[in-house]
């Protein structure tokens, strides 16, 4: 239901715009006839209403159709492109987790004091940060940076794309991936890692504002005990957290991906936009709907399993 | 107020003054190309073939960033504002309806909130900017369009729950009207956490706009905006990494003075009423992407 509401607004909106995808098939100088036959071959020509039931109808049957600018079924393009996301992604969540909980940990014990304070500032600032930026900033200190400031060998990074266009002999592939890796992933962890921090330490502070945690310190429980009832109730927030900043990561790679030329969902999305290409865009902006939707329903889900107050 | 709290706004008032002020710092205007060659791409501290000073360097065309970063902060800011103003009065305005009449109407309004809550919002902003033509008035009116529907389902929550307290009761009971009660008596009392909101939605405006210009989706060169000049500063990165480096701190250091305002106003609003476990992760938006 929300899908389908999803699906057609942005149907709608793709519709309203002005400008003429039709444009980008033809050859330049094409005569008024010719665009018309372009328009039939593509189904733009028949009435609004029509259109939509005929791209309702064949995304129902798993058919995206196909994209205006290249040809490729739209489907073949998404899922060239997905798992460069998810992979990207994926890492980047998990280590911005592991970072930004252990900050608003240790941050939410030392409450109001000097080291606090700053961790906020520093994080607020990194979560205020562009990915864009960050990511040239990191490009700009590891080729700029690296040449002025004599880096090792081993620090200079590679700055853009996905592995180096000619590996030499007896050089790993994976390794050259991995190396390739460590900027945008850095990137994407550490404006995710911010954010979590922000809120992993608000979340701790109301639970160890509780009364129980008190009590726990009172019967003489050790501090790993307690860090333990802690963590426990604070369980379903950050479960919730974990929802929430899945779609960050989908919009924040939509730039890393973009600046660090990884041939992902961001960039498609990007190029698709740019060149007016409606199926691939309808077709994106499905998928990353039906990610955040599914990502939702999973925490209401697991919700009940870490929270018995709301089984 | 905390002292955070004071500091942010003392920094957005300079930030503000500066940006009002950049008309005198260089007498060529910032938009004016002068000697480009004598000029281009002249690192921090230097001095140009005619001797002029640059505290900061210069981009390609010669222009000196202190005053193209202060010009751009005057867009930047007012499109800031303006978006997020823009987002909250829709979202107050379909919120209060929504709340207010229930019913189908209400099962609608939140229906379309939550579709395009569903959609990322950095995709659904580039898919409008996309669609509408780059420009100023176009992307405070995006930034309105995707940004109102938190604000909108935090409005409906407070108006409901206001409209049952007893002096809304005692409004209508001594005869004010449908509009008289929620506009006079209900709103006020049902619009604190929309503040909140839009205080911290000021820092994400500005975020998403730098976003959408350095896409080239945004304010257009040669105006300059943060996001336009870091776009600029791209190409050149690796070889004069000033150029994109700093409009971005000016970005950086104004969204955060932002953020810490609203969480300054968050907490301030929050002692004045009953603590809410589980408000805080509800209205701690920090100004992410999405």
């Amino acid at each position: 239901m929300l899908v389908w509401l999803v699906a057609s607004l942005v149907f709608v909106l793709s519709r309203l715009a002005p400008g003429d995808p039709v444009t980008l098939v033809v050859a330049p100088g094409a005569s008024a006839a010719e665009l018309a036959a372009a328009r039939e071959r593509l189904g733009l020509a028949a009435p609004l209403a029509v259109q939509y039931a005929a791209w309702a109808r064949s995304v129902l049957s798993g058919d995206l159709g196909a994209s205006i600018a290249t040809g490729q079924p739209v489907v073949r393009v998404l899922a060239d492109a997905l798992p460069i996301s998810l992979a990207l992604g994926g890492v980047s969540l998990l280590l911005s987790f592991a970072l930004g909980l252990t900050v608003g940990w240790w941050q939410a014990r030392r409450r109001g004091t000097a080291s606090d304070t700053t961790a906020t500032v520093v994080a607020t600032t990194f979560a205020s940060a562009p990915a864009f930026w960050l990511a040239l900033a990191a490009i700009a200190l590891f080729t700029y940076g690296a040449a002025t400031l004599g880096f090792p060998a081993w620090l200079r990074l590679p700055a853009f794309g996905l592995r180096s266009p000619a590996l030499g002999a007896g050089e790993s592939g994976l390794g050259d991936v991995v190396r390739h890796a460590v900027l945008p992933v850095l990137v994407l962890a550490l404006v995710g890692a911010a954010g979590i921090a922000r809120y992993g330490r608000s979340a701790f502070l109301d639970v160890l504002r509780l009364d129980l945690v008190r009590a726990a310190r009172g019967r003489g429980v050790g501090r790993r005990q307690v860090a333990l009832h802690v963590v426990r109730v604070a369980l379903p927030t950050l479960l919730v957290l974990f929802a929430l900043a899945l779609p960050g990561v989908i919009a924040g790679s939509v730039f890393v991906e973009t600046i660090f030329a990884w041939p992902g969902m961001g960039r498609a999305m990007v190029a698709a936009i740019a060149a007016r290409d409606y199926p691939v865009v309808l077709g994106g902006t499905l998928l990353y709907a039906a990610m955040v939707i599914v990502a939702n329903l999973a925490a209401d889900l697991t919700l009940p399993l870490v929270d018995p107050r709301i089984r | 107020m905390s002292r955070s709290g004071r500091v942010a706004i003392g920094l957005l008032a300079l930030f503000a003054v500066a940006a009002l002020l950049a008309p005198l710092w260089g007498a060529r205007g910032a938009a004016g190309i002068g000697d480009v060659l004598g000029a281009r791409l002249l690192p921090p501290g230097s001095r140009d073939a005619s001797g002029g000073f640059h505290l900061l360097g210069t981009d390609r065309l010669g222009r000196d960033l202190v005053a193209r970063t202060l010009l751009a902060g005057r867009v930047s800011l007012l499109v800031g504002l303006a978006g997020a103003l823009m987002a909250s009065a829709i979202g107050v305005a379909i919120g209060a309806i929504a709340g207010w009449r229930g019913g189908w109407m209400d099962r609608a309004l939140m229906a379309v909130a939550d579709a395009l809550l569903a959609i990322p919002r950095l995709v659904l902003l580039l898919l409008c900017a996309a669609l509408w033509g780059p420009g100023l008035t176009m992307v405070v009116l995006v930034l309105g369009a995707t940004g109102w529907m938190g604000v909108a389902r935090l409005t409906r929550a407070e108006v409901i729950a206001a409209r049952g307290r007893p002096w809304a009761e005692a409004a209508r009971a001594i005869g004010a009207g449908d509009r008289r009660t929620l506009w006079r008596h209900v709103l006020p009392n049902a619009i604190g956490p929309a503040i909140v909101a839009t205080a911290l939605g000021v820092g994400s405006a500005i975020m998403l706009e730098s976003g959408l210009s350095f896409l080239g989706l945004g304010i257009q060169p040669p105006a300059a905006s943060w996001g336009n000049m870091i776009a600029a500063g791209r190409d050149v990165i690796v070889t004069a990494p000033w150029v994109g480096l700093v409009p971005g701190i000016a970005l950086v250091a104004t969204t955060a003075a932002a953020t810490i305002l609203g969480d300054a106003l968050r907490d301030r609003l929050a002692g004045e009423r009953p603590v809410q476990r589980t408000s805080s992760v509800e209205t701690e938006r920090a100004p992410t992407m999405t």
